[in-house]
């Protein structure tokens, strides 16, 4: 690392390294990876998130209602690296969800769940579904009770059901809430790192390589300080053209 | 709160209940499966038939962490740095969000423009530039090294969610303070701090999480074990001993417990942060 943090004679090369990231096989697959974990990341958090908003804000007793409320919140409260040890342990080929499929029959024999390449990525998307779908349901459910009574009263007496109800009066006053969420969720997502390098470290293989694990080894496992720059730049840029989104958004309103 | 339809129909009640118990058992699973491992012999971790209710109930996984200085030294650690990056951020923030909320300037809205695009620069890509920096400034493997690059992270949340707390207390307030011939330092801790103090707990608290919960950082600018905060702490023992698990569980359980107590205690203003995230701006 000596020659790169105290180099005295840097020599330039242009754009090589980007070319270089740019070509290579393992960090196209990393941005995929990181696209597919970012957009169903997001895409379930909402939908999970208006769910249990929903759900809280039904007509139920309202002692139940604030103790549901801490208990649905909880998944937002752990560390990255705490939720990546106990779903190591739950997904465990021993562990309890293993034990539970073959007991009602689902899976014959023992799913390797985070060192299959088939599985892989995708239980990692749902623990990261599970750890965040919190954020929105909060948000979600303040926007629901902000919704003006009148509204639901008067559409009532126009005759529309409660699934009128729900797209033409609830959905339009979330959109705001919405749309922020969504960006800002899928421009964190897209920067995941804990989760996935205390899981499976970006493999097996490097079926969950994604951009920031991808960067991570080029810095400190293979001391490629130049390349590994080049790469964090294309994440910021990525980064840039999302935020660019949700500034805007952000003034809108 | 309960809007459109006052009287539920029984089906869509029971519906609504089985809905909600399916939301409990998805939520609180994980948490109840981490409490559980970490009260009962390393042994029984993944006994078969597997029971929520250890067979032998025991809290020896505790006993051995407090019994360990190089277990106890990570809680230490992240305890002195979420608390010194918080109070540092909530002074800092203090001073920026009033002059924000109460001065115009040039640049004010290029400035606050680039505060809330600072919140989406992704950390991975100031890995290399701060590591390069902390180890030529000697400052690689100290409590500096965090506190720095944390408050790099925390401020623009800070500063924004301040903000915007101010703007909605009246500029009257500040005038009856200037005319009695007080500073305006004496303004903001005397008059607009404690009034506000509702919405600074709320920015302490999400501070106080995020430096909690950092980990790249963490790993990236610390070396020795001396200096590893408790999601480092759990990487390293996870290399070390893969097999001792109701242990990492009690360290896990340890390690949420202060987000998880003040949770509880504070919850009204943890909720508020949350969706001011999003919602205000």
């Amino acid at each position: 690392m000596d020659n790169v943090i105290t180099n005295p004679d840097p020599q330039f090369v242009g754009l090589a390294h980007y070319k270089e990231v740019l070509s290579d096989a393992i960090f196209r697959s990393s941005v995929l990876h990181t696209l597919f974990f970012a957009f169903f990341s997001v895409l379930f958090h909402l939908i999970l998130g208006m769910l249990f908003a929903n759900l809280l804000n039904a007509d139920i007793n309202p002692s139940l209602r604030a103790v549901l409320r801490v208990i649905f919140i909880f998944p937002w409260l752990f560390t990255p690296a705490i939720i990546a040890i106990i779903w190591r342990l739950i997904l465990d080929p021993l562990g309890i969800v293993n034990y539970i499929l073959a007991s009602i029959g689902a899976i014959s024999g023992v799913v390797e769940w985070l060192s299959n390449e088939k599985t892989a990525l995708l239980v990692l998307t749902f623990i990261n579904i599970w750890n965040g779908y919190p954020f929105y349901m909060v948000s979600l459910l303040a926007g629901l009770q902000g919704v003006p009574n009148q509204q639901y009263e008067a559409a009532l007496i126009d005759g529309a059901n409660g699934r009128q109800r729900f797209l033409f009066i609830t959905i339009p006053h979330l959109m705001p809430i919405i749309l922020s969420l969504s960006i800002l969720d899928f421009i964190w997502t897209m920067q995941v790192f804990p989760l996935i390098w205390m899981t499976t470290g970006g493999g097996p293989g490097h079926a969950t390589e994604v951009m920031a694990t991808y960067t991570y080894k080029l810095t400190f496992l293979q001391f490629e300080f130049s390349k590994a720059s080049a790469s964090a730049m294309v994440i910021l840029l990525l980064s840039m053209l999302m935020s660019i989104f949700y500034v805007r958004q952000q003034r809108i309103r | 709160m309960t809007h459109s339809i006052k009287k539920q129909s029984m089906g869509r009640k029971i519906v609504t209940y089985f809905f909600l118990l399916l939301g409990v058992v998805f939520a609180a699973f994980p948490v109840v499966w981490l409490i559980s491992m970490s009260m009962r012999p390393n042994g029984e971790v993944f006994a078969t038939p597997p029971s929520v209710i250890p067979k032998v109930l025991t809290l020896g996984a505790y006993a051995k962490i407090f019994a360990s200085p190089e277990k106890i030294r990570f809680f230490i650690n992240s305890y002195v740095v979420a608390l010194i990056v918080t109070a540092c951020t909530l002074f800092i923030a203090m001073l920026t969000a009033y002059s924000f909320s109460r001065f115009t300037f040039k640049g004010k809205k290029l400035i606050n423009m680039l505060i809330i695009g600072t919140q989406t620069v992704p950390p991975i890509s100031l890995m290399i530039p701060y590591f390069g920096m902390m180890v030529a400034y000697r400052l690689y493997d100290t409590y500096f090294a965090l506190i720095f690059t944390y408050l790099a992270l925390t401020l623009p949340y800070a500063i924004l969610m301040m903000t915007g707390f101010f703007n909605t207390l009246p500029k009257a307030l500040d005038e009856a303070v200037l005319i009695d011939g007080g500073s305006r330092l004496l303004t903001l801790f005397r008059v607009i701090v404690p009034i506000s103090l509702p919405g600074i707990v709320s920015t302490g608290l999400y501070t106080f999480l995020l430096s909690w919960n950092e980990f790249l950082f963490a790993l990236t600018l610390t070396k020795s074990n001396e200096m590893a905060t408790v999601p480092i702490g759990i990487q390293l023992l996870m290399g070390q001993h893969t097999y001792e698990w109701n242990e990492m569980m009690a360290m896990s359980f340890l390690g949420s417990l202060p987000i998880m107590i003040l949770f509880l205690i504070f919850q009204r203003y943890f909720l508020a942060g949350m969706s001011a995230g999003s919602v205000k701006s």
